[in-house]
């Protein structure tokens, strides 16, 4: 387990700066960023060379990469055009986005996971199809539609929520922008569980457990369930990176100022520290919870061994 | 905090409540936006740090508005300048000006307002190692090029130009005859500054100390600025609330969506999805305002092929082919007005509109168009392509309809095709290497209400944003003869001279005018945009 651990986190080097370096690459290629920050007149050329020379845009790429992950390396992420430290916009818009990935995450698993049991179990009935049929509209249904819909529902027609995050962007604010969020993935968790659950409800092991007397809400949760959670468990942690990279739908909805907002005013502005230094940090992410997830399923499956 | 109040607020507490150890996070559920007397309003995240001569676009601009008072201010009805913080502007020859300030001008930390805060400040914006974005407008003052040289270092530290006399009096030179001068005063980058902002740069970049009626109460970078009345305000345009909360966002249908729930107060910035049901949506609570913004089509002089007299012919022609009354009413309902000459309404007759000073080449005329287009060799290339940049604004419906508009005209529908750019910085970037064949967008905002402002950034031979590259002797002589010329009127009609020759030429085919526009909330009263199409805040009253 230990050696497997040691692996994965050296296979992690070539991934991470192979992804940067494409970002890297990519942004740039779009051309020269100093040209928009004057307005509808261009700069004048002294202050345009002047500023790129301030933010290294003079060099050639792979020396601006390489000074780049130099800096990385010590915790400097660049200055964004506006003058301010990257890891500064960091500080401000991850809390935000990981608040409300917590908040999607939760109501995934929450959600889809008790409503996948629940249906799992009774394959066929009214309940089932009901449920069967409610995924099916989430998941056809872009997310602006239904971040809109309830936006204007909820928000203005009704008055129970404010149509927008205020900046502070506590918990209780997050609750329906997390679940317009974690609506699609939401869905898919309760299909995937009750495929699951409905697979393995006929398995020995369950009528094992049934055969000796166990009481059903323990072979439902110990026996079941926990062999049912695999894939389930695959699917939310490779979402955790989905969620928090593909936020800017929702949080561009609810004006929420997280990653996503980040994200787009970077493009936007063509703020190469800014796009790097974000796509940086959520390819980590993903990474890490990619590993984690191999490392739950020895968890949940002792079957499953590592070398 | 207004509006909060409902389910969603009380259920903050609780979740709060469990996550407090998941997370040490900001829980405090909003604190200090709005209030009594407070009024909140939408907002854009600035481009560049918050300095006035670092500041070039509106929401910055928004902000400098509220804490700076400058020599000359734009009156936010007339757009004219009237004196501000100048007491007298004299010059005996338009070349060389001796400003003295009024007695009593403070800055909000106490600090008085000298004639070294406007000195300091000038040469600070306009020295090439302060990376100031505004430099350019201390450009006419003498000793620019040495402070801020085309290329190579710098060889002077301040503009020689300037010079304090007294402690309320300071002279300028300008390094040529410019009559204009003291109305340009009002702009933004002119702002006087405080010892603070030079001896503790980035604590005043964090929270800029300014002179104007309102002073920051906190600032929240990308996300909000809290500003509230500075009640030791000596000037005569005191606010009438108790202060304004400005608050990013990402998008303005949110904002608007929020000005409906009643969460907001105030958008700037009307969402042209929304502008159908704008009326009775706010109830009368909109505007709809004239600004000094122009649209225009520019053309890539430093292509021969459109340097020519038959080029000349089909650019007219091109205009004669644009529906501009059918375009402003179907996809801008109106907030955009068909353009007749190249300036704006907001200068007034005084300041140099001319209504119909385009004349019959901006009127809609599709077969005269045909045949001028004809007459003068047909579209260079045989196809036009509008360059534009397809991130902001609704660039891409009207570069559409222009199209359309001309290949109906034509007969051809292939004739026209629009070439969107990603993103603005990537526009701007291929303008700047000048490799276009076809027309590309051009947008101009004004920075100060004068009509010069109109045509010699614009088409002045080398100006800064003659994109286009267009140069003409006879233009460049009737500009250079307006700013020489010290009697207003005079100097008006000679700039306007030079604007029927940038019409004779089509030079560039002007679109329309784009107005302002806004809604508020019922709490308000006295809401009015400036000529910048920037609210006057001060101005407005809150319940």
């Amino acid at each position: 387990m230990g050696r497997y651990v040691v692996r994965r986190l050296l296979q992690m080097i070539p991934v991470f700066v192979g992804s940067t370096m494409l970002i890297f690459l990519m942004v740039n290629v779009m051309g020269d960023p100093v040209a928009g920050l004057c307005g509808e007149r261009g700069c004048d050329p002294a202050t345009a060379a002047q500023l790129k020379r301030e933010f290294g845009l003079d060099k050639p790429i792979w020396q601006q990469y390489a000074t780049y992950m130099g800096n990385v390396f010590t915790g400097d992420f660049g200055t964004a055009f506006n003058g301010q430290k990257v890891t500064e916009l960091m500080a401000s818009a991850f809390p935000v986005t990981v608040r409300l990935t917590v908040v999607a995450i939760l109501f995934e698993i929450v959600i889809g996971i008790a409503l996948g049991v629940v249906t799992g179990l009774r394959r066929g009935r009214p309940v089932d199809t009901g449920v069967l049929l409610g995924t099916l509209v989430v998941i056809s249904v872009p997310t602006f539609v239904t971040g809109l819909l309830l936006q204007l529902l909820l928000g203005v027609e009704w008055s129970w929520i404010r149509p927008s995050v205020s900046p502070d962007a506590a918990f209780g604010e997050l609750l329906v922008p997390g679940l317009v969020l974690a609506s699609v993935s939401l869905a898919y968790v309760t299909r995937l569980t009750r495929t699951s659950i409905a697979e393995n409800k006929r398995s020995d092991y369950v009528r094992t457990a049934i055969a000796k007397g166990l009481p059903r809400r323990r072979v439902v949760v110990r026996h079941l369930l926990r062999n049912s959670l695999i894939p389930v468990v695959t699917f939310i942690g490779t979402d955790i990176g989905a969620l928090m990279g593909g936020a800017i739908v929702t949080e561009r909805i609810f004006n929420i100022h997280g990653v996503g907002y980040q994200l787009y005013q970077g493009i936007l502005r063509q703020n190469t520290q800014t796009v790097v230094g974000f796509v940086t940090v959520l390819v980590l992410v993903f990474l890490v919870a990619n590993l984690l997830v191999d490392l739950l399923y020895a968890v949940l499956d002792p079957r499953i061994r590592y070398a | 905090m207004r509006g909060f109040t409902h389910a969603g607020g009380r259920t903050a507490g609780a979740v709060c409540a469990i996550a407090a150890g998941l997370l040490a996070a900001g829980c405090g559920g909003g604190s200090g936006y709005g209030g009594a007397g407070v009024l909140t309003s939408s907002w854009g995240d600035p481009q560049n740090p918050l300095e006035p001569a670092n500041t070039n676009e509106v929401q910055g601009g928004k902000v400098l508005d509220m804490v700076f008072r400058g020599l000359k201010k734009y009156d936010p009805r007339t757009g004219k300048a009237e004196n501000m913080l100048a007491e007298r502007i004299d010059t005996p020859d338009s070349r060389n000006f001796t400003i003295t300030l009024k007695n009593g001008w403070k800055f909000s930390n106490g600090e008085p307002v000298t004639a070294r805060s406007f000195v300091d400040a000038w040469n600070y914006g306009a020295s090439l190692r302060n990376n100031q974005k505004n430099a350019y407008f201390f450009g006419y003052i003498e000793g620019y090029d040495k402070v801020h040289p085309d290329s190579g270092p710098q060889t002077a530290d301040t503009l020689s130009g300037l010079r304090v006399t007294g402690p309320r009096t300071f002279t300028v030179r300008l390094s040529q005859k410019f009559s204009s001068f003291p109305d340009t005063l009002g702009y933004a980058a002119f702002a006087p500054l405080p010892r603070a902002f030079f001896t503790d740069h980035a604590a005043w970049l964090s929270k800029p100390v300014g002179n104007g009626p309102y002073e920051i109460e906190s600032y929240t970078k990308g996300s909000a600025m809290a500003l509230k009345k500075w009640d030791a305000y000596p000037g005569p345009d005191r606010a009438r609330n108790v202060g304004v909360t400005l608050l990013v966002y990402t998008d303005s249908n949110t904002a608007y969506t929020d000005v409906l729930a009643g969460n907001l107060d105030l958008v700037d910035d009307v969402p042209a999805t929304q502008l159908k049901n704008v009326r009775t949506d706010l109830n009368g609570r909109y505007i709809n305002t004239p600004a000094g913004i122009l649209q225009t089509l520019a053309f890539p002089y430093y292509d021969p092929r459109w340097n020519t007299d038959g080029a000349r012919k089909v650019r007219t022609g091109l205009s004669m082919a644009i529906n501009r009354e059918q375009i402003t009413r179907t996809i801008f309902r109106r907030t955009r007005t068909p353009a007749t000459d190249w300036t704006s309404p907001v200068l007034g007759t005084a300041g140099g509109y001319k209504a119909g000073l385009c004349g019959h080449a901006c009127a809609y005329d599709p077969v005269g168009a045909r045949k001028l287009i004809e007459e003068g060799g047909g579209i260079p290339g045989g196809r036009l392509t509008i360059t534009y940049n397809a991130d902001t604004g609704s660039h891409r419906q009207w570069v559409d309809a222009v199209c359309h508009s001309i290949n109906n005209a034509l007969g051809n529908d292939r004739a026209c095709v629009g070439n969107p750019i990603g993103t603005f910085a990537d526009f701007r970037n291929q303008l700047g290497q000048h490799k276009k064949t076809g027309p590309f967008r051009a947008g101009w905002q004004m920075d100060y209400p004068l009509i010069q402002d109109f045509l010699q950034p614009l088409y002045y031979t080398g100006a800064s944003s003659n994109d286009g590259k267009w140069s003409n002797k006879e233009f460049d002589r009737r500009v250079d003869q307006a700013n020489a010329e010290t009697d207003q009127a005079r100097a008006v009609a000679l700039f306007q001279q030079a604007e029927e020759v940038v019409r004779d030429n089509m030079a560039a085919i002007p679109l329309w005018y784009q107005n302002g526009s806004a809604g508020y909330s019922a709490r308000l009263s006295h809401v009015a945009l400036d000529p910048f199409s920037v609210p006057v805040y001060n101005e407005i009253k809150v319940g």
